[in-house]
């Protein structure tokens, strides 16, 4: 039918009968027979209508789940709100025999179902995923959203060569809607009402859960992901992913993966790298070379800068750095504050002198008091290895140039070189964010304690005199 | 001998004043002082005229003349002051002396009730006693009281009680004894009392007498001060005019600077041991301030002068203007009228148009409608003007009328309501110059923009801006606000800008005219720079006329440095991005190209010319500002013209640059990337002839910069004296004591057991 309202009602009717007739038990159950077999066969009326029965029942989920793909929302929401309901009926009155005692039985062909219809290749469906996210509250819709979704992903990328994007974003928001709880609680909540409960069930278990939530991520992150997904997936790595998992390291193939595409996904893949390192052992030796050859004249421009030196600060902050390391930052920084604006400079110059202060060997490069005096910068920046940029044997020019940097503040920052440097670091973090325009209203308000000076070279013209650039180069004309 | 012949003859001439010519006359003449002058031969019918001379007389009539000539020139001859008696009616002849003497006594009077005194209660009422003053009187005895307290415990004060209280027998007997001695003759008591008081009295009078001589010293000696004092001071007016010069250029330079004041007040200022006092400092700083364009600045200094001379003129004559403006409006009605307009505007050269404009304008008559129409407008244009309420008074009273009219009444609108002609005045002119700020930036909106009546207008805002610069410092700033807050929305919005209109670029190019650019801070031009910077760092360049206008941007940016020299690196970037699209693709550059720059789409071959033809038509001119604000479509021979163009502005930034930063520590790191991309332009022979040359010449430049790496050196600190903590006590707490058990090394010495060993502590909150 085309109708909406005639969906809708016959949704409604339909969940309300099969609801009824699940409750009642009077669907087959058990391994479900073909259909004329049954009819054909010489057994009772009553079976024949049971597994008749069940029949209808299985092509009314079937034709629901089709329904989850339907252009209008109020017929998904019906039709999933139905399933869930059949989820829910089915758990508790299973149409399979347990075959021992205790035999945890959850309706997965349905449960499957449900989540192949969500998953959709075609549409996206992030309202309906975020309705279905309330059933993830409990453990074992969880745990089985999440086996589904791994069977899901591997039947689609079977199917399609070309994996439309519109699959994998569904696809993500499903997976960053899942998340496990920090400990093993102590009540398990269950969708599907329990009587009792086994300790040999998985969907008990957190370590379980882990390990499926795993599997999880992985399947999805083995694939080839459009680049916007892999940004959304390692915003969210650090603190969603990688300390749920049941063994973190196993990220590892993904995040250097990620690392390898530069500009910023390689910055978040360094922060999970980061992670991992810390907190899990792992051995990474190019870690700092690639966040030195993340560091490029467009840093300064970007929209994550703010993240982007967080960031940095948080990887440079160990003092057991080593001084050619460190001063190769400092150095590489330096450089690169040739070219930024105002904003960036007055955060990037408290951070390199930060740098020297947590490292005091490297305050050679502001301070070397019987030094040679050399012809040229040996310093290398087209050296992509930081231990070959001879940095250490450079010294800090930049912030002498920058001392004669347009703006009063800018000066300032670059003038603390000059004088030795205080021992407690400045804080950067209020720093980070800070943009022009707020540099310019801060100027703005500030008052000066003498009158506004003024210019006393009386004013010709627009352009001004003669002699001056503007009317040089430029006329009115 | 020679003196009482002197003597002599001054008195003989004084007696008779013509007996000098008279030879002879006298009788009584003393023969020794006669010369005679014999005749040799006697000649009939000759009268002889010097046969007597009296050469002490001529003399001595010769050194008075001398005394009163040359001797008055002598002595006068360095002095050029004129004493001037200014006594009130003085030399007044109708005054009688009483009403003189009144009228000096109110002046003074008045004079004292000026400013100084007002918080001077009671002080010109004199108190006196028996006609002394009652202050002198008081200040006197107080000197007594003191000096006899100081020295008086000696033993006069011991004679005195003796006389006094007639005690003291002993002291009174050896005193006779003494006296007896000296006279040989006894005394009575009385004579004796009476002498007594009689030597104390003279003793007296000889301390006070003393004192008066000493306080009279004292008073003396405080004259000769002040007189050495106001020597001193008459001193200073001597470089007082250098001074007026030095002193802005002093003052810029010192704010360029960026020392603070709270410093500057700290530190008392450097004088050298050498210094003479004599301002020889400032003249030595200002040589290197002017040094900074190679000697041009040199002239425009002098002109400066000149301008700065005419520029107080003008307002002098404005202030004559309006107080008989009222009467003669006649007078000034006539084509004179643009005169004193044209002395506002200064400069020469650019006066000549305006005023043969107008001259030919009335010989033209019918030819030239419009011209009169305008004469004619012109003519009916009032005198007065009310002061702008609101802008869209302004703007009605200037819309649709000539340039020349419009400076006029913009004029007449300052003259009209000059602040001292009436109390509100200030307040008027004030808002005016922020109505003025926003025409401008309307008219710069316009299309086409009228650029040339804002090029007049300047010179007005400037005008306002030197009278009231805390109200127009406030618009500026105002205009900038907006501008910023404007693309700070875009930003948000869009994630990038777009680079504003002309007005945003004219108000900060006025912003450059009104203040000092090169201060270290300050309150409008610090934002500004900040703006200027948004604008080359967030603004993509996506057309020609983005190029135009980036450039100008540049341009503006560099003279805002241009005195105090400072590094821009949105500049260096922005110029690096300008050659970078002037430049076929390739793969392998773009990894130095910052932001509003992309090594690769659309717009990264903007500038490039492929056109033979064009190339070789070009001629190199300076850009026009009407680009900017996209007038029209050019054709393609004129949008490749432009480009050209642009590339040679950018270029001949570029080298403008070269030697600024060129004393720039990492100089070389700097312009590093310029550097290869120039050398790019170089082997690409496409470019005309002067491009290449201004490449080249920059290339050659930037490499005979030398540079000295010195590796770095902090200042070496004082070391920080260690902190000293003082205890904070509590009064009314009772000091707690504390028995701390015994220290575990402690072992008790039983051979000593007076000797007690107790550990107190005291321990005080």
């Amino acid at each position: 039918s085309e109708d909406q309202e005639e969906i809708q009602e016959a949704v409604r009717t339909c969940s309300r009968l099969f609801g009824a007739l699940l409750e009642r038990g009077e669907l087959f159950v058990g391994q479900l027979p073909s259909e004329e077999m049954v009819m054909t066969g010489s057994r009772g009326a009553a079976r024949k209508y049971k597994v008749w029965m069940r029949h209808r029942y299985h092509s009314c989920g079937n034709r629901l789940g089709e329904l989850l793909g339907h252009p209008s929302f109020q017929v998904k929401e019906l039709a999933l709100s139905a399933l869930m309901k059949f989820v829910q009926l089915e758990g508790a009155h299973p149409l399979e025999k347990s075959k021992w005692e205790g035999n945890y039985l959850f309706p997965r062909e349905l449960f499957k179902l449900v989540v192949g219809g969500l998953l959709s290749p075609e549409e996206d469906q992030s309202l309906l995923l975020s309705q279905f996210r309330e059933y993830l509250d409990y453990d074992d819709t969880r745990y089985h959203t999440m086996q589904a979704a791994v069977e899901a992903v591997a039947r689609v990328t079977g199917q399609h060569p070309e994996v439309p994007p519109a699959f994998w974003n569904n696809t993500f928001t499903l997976l960053s809607a899942v998340s496990l709880p920090r400990q093993e609680p102590t009540v398990s909540s269950f969708y599907v009402k329990r009587t009792e409960l086994w300790d040999t069930w998985k969907v008990a278990h957190l370590k379980e859960h882990r390990k499926a939530f795993q599997t999880m991520w992985l399947s999805f992150l083995k694939h080839k992901l459009p680049l916007s997904l892999y940004k959304k997936v390692l915003l969210i790595t650090h603190d969603a992913i990688l300390p749920q998992l049941a063994q973190p390291t196993l990220m590892i193939d993904f995040l250097t993966r990620a690392c390898d595409l530069g500009g910023a996904l390689s910055l978040l893949a360094l922060n999970g790298l980061f992670i991992l390192i810390h907190k899990h052992n792992l051995e990474y030796p190019d870690f700092y070379r690639k966040l030195y050859g993340l560091l490029d004249p467009s840093v300064f421009h970007v929209k994550y800068r703010a993240r982007f030196f967080h960031l940095a600060d948080l990887f440079l902050s160990s003092s057991h750095l080593p001084a050619y390391l460190v001063a190769a930052f400092a150095k590489r920084l330096a450089r690169l504050a040739l070219t930024a604006p105002p904003e960036a400079l007055l955060m990037v110059l408290p951070f390199i002198c930060n740098l020297l202060r947590r490292h005091p060997a490297c305050r050679v490069l502001v301070h070397r008091p019987h030094g040679p005096e050399l012809d040229a910068d040996p310093y290398d920046p087209g050296e992509k290895d930081p231990a070959q940029s001879r940095a250490l044997e450079s010294s800090l020019w930049e912030l002498q140039a920058l001392q004669r940097h347009y703006h009063p503040e800018v000066s300032k920052a670059a003038s603390v070189i000059n004088q030795a440097l205080s021992v407690p670091e400045v804080s950067i973090a209020p720093l980070l964010e800070l943009t022009a325009y707020e540099i310019f209203e801060r100027d703005l308000k500030k008052k000066g304690s003498e009158p506004v000076p003024l210019e006393f070279i009386p004013a010709q013209g627009l352009l001004g005199r003669p002699g001056e650039l503007c009317a040089q180069h430029f006329t009115l004309s | 001998m020679g003196k009482a012949k002197k003597v002599g003859a001054r008195r003989k001439t004084s007696g008779a004043p013509a007996g000098a010519r008279g030879g002879p006359a006298k009788a009584n003449s003393n023969p020794f002082e006669v010369k005679v002058n014999r005749q040799k031969f006697q000649i009939l019918g000759r009268k002889t005229r010097h046969d007597v001379g009296l050469p002490g007389v001529s003399r001595a009539r010769a050194l008075r003349k001398r005394t009163q000539t040359l001797l008055k020139e002598y002595k006068e001859r360095d002095k050029s002051n004129v004493f001037r008696d200014k006594r009130f009616g003085e030399y007044n002849s109708s005054m009688s002396p009483e009403e003189k003497m009144m009228k000096r006594f109110a002046l003074e009077q008045q004079r004292h009730h000026e400013k100084k005194s007002i918080y001077n209660l009671n002080e010109d009422e004199e108190l006196t006693h028996y006609g002394q003053s009652l202050a002198d009187i008081e200040k006197h005895n107080d000197i007594v009281d003191s000096d006899s307290d100081a020295e008086d415990r000696g033993a006069l004060s011991a004679e005195l009680t003796a006389a006094h209280f007639g005690g003291g027998g002993g002291l009174l007997h050896e005193k006779t004894q003494q006296e007896d001695e000296e006279q040989g003759k006894a005394k009575s008591r009385k004579e004796l009392i009476e002498e007594l008081i009689a030597k104390s009295k003279q003793e007296k009078r000889e301390r006070q007498a003393q004192r008066e001589d000493a306080l009279e010293l004292t008073e003396k000696l405080d004259q000769d001060w002040k007189e050495i004092q106001t020597l001193l001071s008459h001193k200073t007016p001597k470089s007082e005019n250098r001074d007026k010069k030095e002193k802005p250029k002093a003052e810029r330079l010192r704010r360029m600077l960026g020392k603070d004041e709270d410093e500057n007040v700290k530190k008392p200022k450097h004088i050298s041991a050498d210094d003479l006092n004599d301002g020889f400092v400032l003249d030595k700083d200002d040589r290197r301030l002017l040094s900074y364009k190679d000697g041009k600045m040199n002239v425009e200094e002098d002109g400066q002068e000149e301008q700065s001379k005419e520029a107080s003129d003008p307002e002098s004559n404005e202030e004559e203007g309006d107080s008989s403006g009222r009467e003669d409006t006649e007078e000034s009605d006539s084509p004179d009228s643009h005169s004193d307009l044209e002395s506002n505007v200064e400069s020469e050269e650019e006066n000549e148009k305006p005023a043969k404009e107008q001259r030919q304008t009335p010989g033209r008559g019918p030819t030239s409608g419009k011209g009169r129409a305008g004469k004619a407008a012109g003519d009916e244009l009032p005198y007065t003007f009310a002061a702008p309420e609101s802008y869209e008074e302004l703007r009605s009273l200037l819309l649709g009328r000539s340039m020349e009219e419009q400076l006029l009444v913009v004029e007449r609108i300052q003259k009209c309501n000059h602040p001292s002609l009436a109390e509100g005045n200030k307040a008027k002119l004030e808002k005016l110059f922020g109505f003025l700020l926003e025409y401008v930036g309307d008219l710069a909106t316009d299309d086409p923009p009228d650029l040339r009546v804002i090029d007049k207008l300047v010179v007005h805002l400037y005008n306002l801006c030197q009278m009231f610069p805390e109200s127009a410092s406030d618009a500026v700033k105002f205009v900038l606000r907006d501008a910023m807050h404007e693309m700070e929305e875009m930003i948000e919005t869009k994630g990038r800008a777009t680079l504003p209109g002309l007005d945003v670029l004219i108000y900060l190019k006025i912003t450059r005219l009104l203040f000092p650019t090169s201060d270290f801070w300050h309150p409008v031009v610090t934002p500004a720079l900040v703006c200027l910077s948004q604008l080359l760092t967030k603004c993509p360049v996506l057309s020609l006329q983005d190029v135009v206008k980036g450039l100008f941007v540049c341009c503006l940016f560099l003279e805002y440095v241009a005195l105090s020299q400072r590094f821009i690196p949105e500049l260096i970037n922005f110029l690096l991005g300008i050659l970078y699209i002037a430049t076929p693709n390739k793969a392998s550059q773009g990894s130095t190209l910052v932001h509003p720059f992309r090594a690769l789409g659309k717009n990264s071959e903007l500038l490039v010319v492929s056109d033979r033809e064009d190339v070789a038509t070009w001629q190199q001119s300076s850009l026009s500002l009407r680009w900017a604000s996209g007038l029209r479509a050019p054709t393609s021979t004129e949008a490749n013209h432009i480009r050209l163009s642009c590339l040679a502005v950018g270029l001949a930034l570029l080298k403008h640059c070269v030697p600024m930063y060129g004393s720039l520590p990492s100089f070389h790191a700097i312009m590093g990337p310029l550097r290869a991309l120039l050398t790019d332009h170089l082997a690409d022979c496409s470019h005309p002839q002067e491009l290449q040359e201004l490449c080249q010449s920059t290339l050659t430049e930037m490499e005979s910069q030398k540079q000295l790496c010195r590796p770095l050196t902090c200042e070496k600190s004082k070391p920080v004296p260690l902190k000293l903590f003082t205890p904070r006590l509590v009064s009314n707490s009772q000091p707690q004591v504390i028995h701390p058990p015994w220290p575990p090394n402690y072992r008790c010495e039983p051979q000593h057991p007076a000797k007690k060993v107790i550990f107190v502590k005291v321990v005080m909150l």
